[in-house]
């Protein structure tokens, strides 16, 4: 045990996986920097900047205005012009005010110049619900960005995925939203010190099961992994997938799941009406309808905006009771 | 005041202009006759603008442009074949005729992209001033733009911002009085969009966009502001488009008077710049017939260029959606 003891894996929260990922990154590239609301001095209003003023100075840690249009530009402008920009969209709630830029300006700007431009910039952003911050500070809007044929969208559930998903963000040459969780930023994880990266595109089976695959989107992964107990206990063996990444998605690891245990589940947080899990659904039923043995199941928050009271948003966020339950419904149990 | 500018830069800004107006006069036909897809939003009239802003600048430094960017872009240095080959959609053309007209635009002549989105460029163009801050290069970004355009959001966002961060930026506002089909005196309650500036903490400066001299003298002066590192300028220039929002004729909306545009023709920049090269014996009507017989034979060849040009291939459809990390 003492031998253990000397190999103690280092834990982090994901709040200082971020901070880690970001800082290294920086290091790492000189023409990076962090731009965004309240990111210097203040080090972002959920922490995850804290000492990166001090150690890199304003002129890589750029307080903005409250502009999100002006934001998303400089980065458009400043990555397709030699920089290497990380920017911080506090509320994922606010795309609405820069979508022009994001859709119309960053997504596309690559193929309309016919491969002419390369754009090389990072978007961190905080979704989800749960502490109580009502409708225009807790969705997730993931599938909104999923749409945009040019940008790539994945969703760490815990603190190694979040900074090794940051790092490889940041040495993408392409526009990159890295969509973090609120309720997520205490959660701890074995984090090694080096940098490392996750690789985008690529899904992460947690615990291997051969009764039903469940596919879960960010913090819904905790909420699935709660399930597998009580699942259990119905005489189902849950296999446990982190989609991980939405935009590429890989329905390889989906598909090669659901050929072994012939069931499956999607499970995220965000509205479910038109949620990214309709599009697993139809990429699994095309691609492996004969080992289906069960329609695939969808689990997502109700057809309503966040509501503001903790008794309402309480039921509002899907739990690993409502998987259970949406299981029994599909199974017939 | 024309007599500090060296015959050599006036005989360049009468040349850029011709340039345009008989790459659009082609172009328009074009259009109209159906042999170029789609729309084209075309700057004859506007041409004293686009001259007299580029005249100052290298390759190095960047543009954005709008939905009326042709003009921009030869100003800054684009060849006709690559951008007929681009109107017609040929796989020569400057984005492999995935962009069009409306998306035309060449990283390496730092045009940062005609836009169809009305006031897609300032942002862009305050973040490409912002990377040569950064970078600390001497490079200045240009965002070129519209009456209409400065009533938009993101216009409002690029100008703070490249003022409270003294970027080295210019607002040029191409004021043709209208909005699309809308009057400005129907889209806005200010007379001067210069106005505008003092909102911002930056200069703001009116300058008459037909004459391209005028312009030349104003932005003169806003680049060395800039590239001082004491901000951006903003520089309104008034001007006129001869033909429709979009194509010559356009859709025949009966939305200005035919004495207003007989009005402004009379101002045409190009021909009061000719009367007074003239004057100053800088050009003789034969060196004048000269450029515009070179310049023709130039739009032809690039036509013919456009016509013998590929169309694109089915598996370029998917190509420079994303870009493929190669490993080495």
């Amino acid at each position: 045990m003492s031998q253990a003891k000397e190999h103690q894996p280092r834990k982090l929260p994901y709040v200082a996986a971020i901070t880690e990922g970001v800082r290294q990154v920086l290091i790492e590239q000189d023409n990076a920097f962090v731009a965004g609301e309240d990111v210097g001095r203040a080090g972002s209003v959920f922490g995850y900047y804290q000492g990166l003023f001090d150690e890199f100075g304003p002129d890589r840690i750029v307080d903005t205005p409250i502009s999100e249009k002006g934001i998303i530009g400089l980065g458009v402008g400043a990555s397709a012009t030699g920089c290497r920009p990380i920017l911080d969209l506090m509320f994922m709630d606010f795309i609405g005010e820069c979508m022009d830029e994001i859709a119309n300006q960053m997504a596309k700007m690559r193929f309309m110049f016919g491969g002419g431009a390369t754009l090389p910039v990072t978007v961190l952003t905080m979704a989800g619900a749960g502490v109580n911050l009502a409708a225009q500070h807790s969705q997730s809007l993931e599938a909104w960005l999923a749409h945009l044929p040019g940008v790539k969208v994945v969703m760490p559930s815990n603190a190694y995925d979040a900074k090794g998903l940051i790092i490889a963000a940041a040495r993408d040459d392409n526009p990159v939203f890295v969509v973090l969780n609120k309720l997520s930023l205490a959660l701890q994880a074995e984090v090694p010190e080096e940098m490392y990266e996750v690789p985008i595109g690529k899904a992460n089976i947690i615990r291997e099961g051969k009764d039903l695959t469940i596919l879960a989107i960010g913090r819904m992964v905790h909420e699935a992994v709660a399930a597998v107990a009580p699942l259990k206990e119905l005489g189902i063996d849950a296999e446990v997938i982190d989609v991980r990444s939405i935009q590429p998605f890989d329905s390889d690891t989906a598909i090669a799941s659901l050929r072994k245990t012939h069931r499956g589940l999607v499970v995220h947080e965000a509205v479910r009406f038109g949620g990214f899990g309709g599009e697993i659904v139809a990429q699994l039923q095309e691609q492996a309808f004969d080992y289906l043995d069960a329609p695939i199941a969808r689990v997502g928050a109700p057809f309503s905006p966040v509501p503001f009271s903790p008794a309402l948003e309480k039921i509002y966020i899907p739990n690993a009771d409502s998987i259970v339950a949406e299981v029994r419904k599909t199974l017939g149990m | 005041m024309a007599k500090k500018i060296s015959n050599k830069i006036l005989k360049e800004l009468h040349l850029r202009m011709v340039r345009i107006r008989r790459f659009e006069e082609e172009a328009g036909k074009m259009m109209e006759n159906g042999k170029i897809p789609g729309a084209l939003h075309l700057y004859v009239g506007q041409e004293a603008v686009a001259s007299g802003v580029m005249q100052h600048l290298s390759v190095k430094d960047q543009i954005t442009s709008t939905h009326r960017g042709h003009g921009h872009l030869i100003a800054k240095g684009g060849e006709f074949s690559k951008m007929f080959a681009e109107l017609y959609g040929k796989a020569t053309g400057y984005c492999r005729g995935k962009g069009g007209s409306m998306h035309i635009s060449n990283m390496e002549l730092g045009m940062l992209g005609a836009n169809g989105i009305v006031g897609g460029g300032p942002p862009i163009a305050m973040g490409a001033a912002f990377s040569n801050k950064f970078r600390k290069t001497k490079q200045v970004a240009v965002a070129f733009f519209g009456d209409g355009a400065s009533n938009e959001g993101s216009f409002h966002e690029a100008a703070n911002m490249a003022a409270v961060f003294k970027l080295p930026c210019l607002f040029v506002c191409e004021n043709n009085g209208y909005g699309e089909y809308t009057p400005q005196a129907n889209h806005q309650a200010v007379v001067d969009v210069a106005d505008r500036a003092a909102g911002y903490g930056m200069p703001g400066i009116v300058v008459d966009g037909m004459d391209v001299i005028a312009v030349y003298e104003a932005v003169e002066a806003a680049l060395k502001r800039a590239r001082a590192g004491e901000g951006p300028t903003l520089i309104e220039c008034k001007t006129y488009r001869f033909y429709d929002h979009v194509g010559v004729r356009g859709m025949g909306l009966t939305y200005r008077t035919d004495e207003e545009l007989e009005t402004w023709k009379k101002r045409d920049a190009i021909i009061a710049f000719e009367a007074r090269l003239l004057e100053l014996g800088v050009v003789t009507q034969k060196s004048i017939d000269a450029i515009y017989a070179g310049v023709n034979a130039e739009i032809e060849e690039a036509i013919q260029f456009a016509e013998d040009s590929p169309f694109p291939e089915a598996h370029e459809l998917l190509e420079d959606v994303y870009s493929v990390r190669t490993e080495a």
